[in-house]
């Protein structure tokens, strides 16, 4: 067995859109304490990432601005930590609400502060 | 690279001679006229209707007046309403050659397809000699279309495509971005992009009018499986779609048939104005296609996930496709693989690099993987428009 090198594999598997980005998208899927090189960075997931899903790349407080592609895609329910899934359990959209097969109705939109 | 100089001052990248027809009933004829030629870059384009439409009929007239066409034979059954006549002069006037063949006058459908292969025969040869110039990126006009998106679209071929669109922007070229149903929630972002405030007011109502129209045809945009892909929110979803535009500043917002005044990044507005009328807007891609032809796209990028095969009539197609499981299958139709981000095998950089080659390779000459395919679909169909407002344009040079 070869002794592991810390270097940046070549098949990375989070893509992250843009640089000013606080999530990256599996390109693969994750179990819990897998981890995944960025760029530099390492990311160990703390939640299983499923294929296509966003994993936090930098915390991100309880009412900040998640940001894909450069642009905010919602606001962050919680604090979420790095590693972390986002999703609909912790992101909430700043237009009109999200559908879910858990609950299809909409979601009240808070009046924003 | 070199294009084909017209008296406009527009240059071309194709020199197709077109064969329209200017109702359903005379399809055939026009097919039958067309076909015999296509190797040697004879199009079919027209209109199937017979009611009179401003909008068909101004798109008609910039189609026969692309800078991508060199020559036009109209092929008209005799009793609807197209005006043909002004059709013809149109096209008069821009220098190119052009014939009228009225079935209903000419003897049948034998007489005329007789008529319109000895017109087609006698013009190719006359199209050889049609000037040529040096043709800079600057005066390219380029137009985006996704069509059979997947959950990959809006992470490889969609930012792709919207780099390129950042460079194409950079050269002084003009850009041209569309499908503002599917920019819901992104309407914010998209106004505060535009050059003056009073775009972004046009911007932003441009958005919303489609979300509006869309949804009286009981169309919404989000959708349950999107959660389940991992999209979030409707903002999420959109800006896979809004990808495409890149994040240059907005110059301008158009509707089918108007010319970009210079260059710059515009959005073309496909959504009818006014009550909900003749359906949706854009009942598959190639009307899409067809509206940023009008404008005077003379290439589309396309993005693929699903994998799309289609092409176009006088614009060549890009296929940017996304997914690296459908480009190992439709191969032979796809021009550019972004799927290879997702497999870590190349960076969106690397592949819009790519992708501006392939789009100055096309510009020069090298057909697309569709265009070698013989693919040449076309499809216009009614809507109606109010004309646009004062501040959509930018002026003609400055700035």
């Amino acid at each position: 067995m070869t002794i592991p090198t810390v270097r940046k594999p070549p098949g990375g598997r989070l893509l992250c859109l843009a640089p000013t980005d606080n999530v990256a998208v599996a390109t693969a899927e994750f179990p819990i304490g897998e981890a995944a090189w960025l760029d530099d960075a390492q990311i160990t997931m703390l939640d299983p990432i499923p294929l296509g899903h966003k994993v936090a790349v930098a915390p991100i407080a309880a009412g900040e601005k998640v940001y894909k592609y450069g642009c905010p895609i919602g606001t962050a329910t919680r604090p979420i930590r790095v590693g972390q899934h986002v999703h609909v359990h912790n992101l909430k959209s700043d237009y009109f609400p999200t559908f879910t097969r858990a609950e299809p109705k909409t979601v009240e939109q808070e009046s924003p502060t | 690279m070199n294009g084909y100089r017209r008296q406009d001052g527009r240059k071309g990248i194709r020199n197709h001679v077109v064969v329209a027809y200017l109702v359903e009933c005379a399809h055939h004829v026009a097919r039958e006229i067309a076909t015999a030629w296509r190797q040697s870059g004879v199009q079919l384009i027209g209109f199937s209707g017979c009611y009179p439409n401003a909008y068909a009929d101004r798109v008609m007239n910039r189609l026969c007046t692309h800078p991508n066409v060199g020559a036009v034979l109209l092929v008209s059954l005799g009793c609807e309403s197209f005006p043909r006549q002004d059709l013809a002069e149109t096209v008069r006037q821009s220098g190119r050659p052009v014939h009228t063949l009225v079935i209903q006058e000419t003897g049948g459908t034998r007489a005329t397809t007789a008529a319109g292969h000895a017109w087609v025969e006698q013009v190719l040869k006359q199209l050889n000699d049609t000037p040529q110039a040096e043709l800079d990126v600057s005066e390219l006009v380029v137009g985006t279309i996704c069509g059979g998106s997947d959950a990959t679209s809006g992470l490889t071929a969609n930012p792709v495509i919207g780099k390129v669109f950042d460079w194409l922007v950079d050269q002084r070229a003009t850009a041209i971005f569309e499908e503002t149903n599917e920019m819901v929630g992104c309407e914010g972002h998209l106004a505060g992009r535009a050059m003056t405030p009073a775009l972004a007011k046009e911007l932003a109502a441009a958005v919303i009018k489609a979300e509006q129209y869309h949804r009286v045809l009981g169309h919404g945009s989000f959708a349950f499986g999107n959660a389940d892909g991992g999209l979030t929110t409707q903002e999420e979803k959109s800006l896979g779609a809004y990808a495409k535009s890149g994040c240059r500043a907005v110059s301008g917002l158009l509707k089918p048939g108007e010319l970009p005044p210079r260059g710059g990044l515009y959005l073309l507005d496909v959504v009818p104005d006014g009550e909900v009328r003749f359906g949706f807007p854009n009942i598959s891609d190639n009307t899409e296609a067809a509206d940023l032809m009008s404008c005077g796209a003379h290439l589309i990028l396309f993005s693929t996930g699903r994998g799309s095969v289609v092409g176009s009539a006088i614009a060549p197609v890009i296929k940017v496709c996304a997914n690296p499981e459908t480009y190992r299958h439709l191969r032979d139709d796809m021009d550019i693989d972004a799927g290879r981000i997702l497999e870590g095998r190349a960076t969106l950089d690397e592949v819009a690099g790519e992708l501006i080659d392939r789009l100055l390779s096309t510009a020069g000459g090298e057909p697309t993987a569709s265009e070698s395919l013989g693919h040449q679909e076309f499809l216009l169909t009614y809507k109606s428009f109010e004309p646009l407002g004062p501040h959509c344009l930018p002026a003609a040079s400055g700035g």
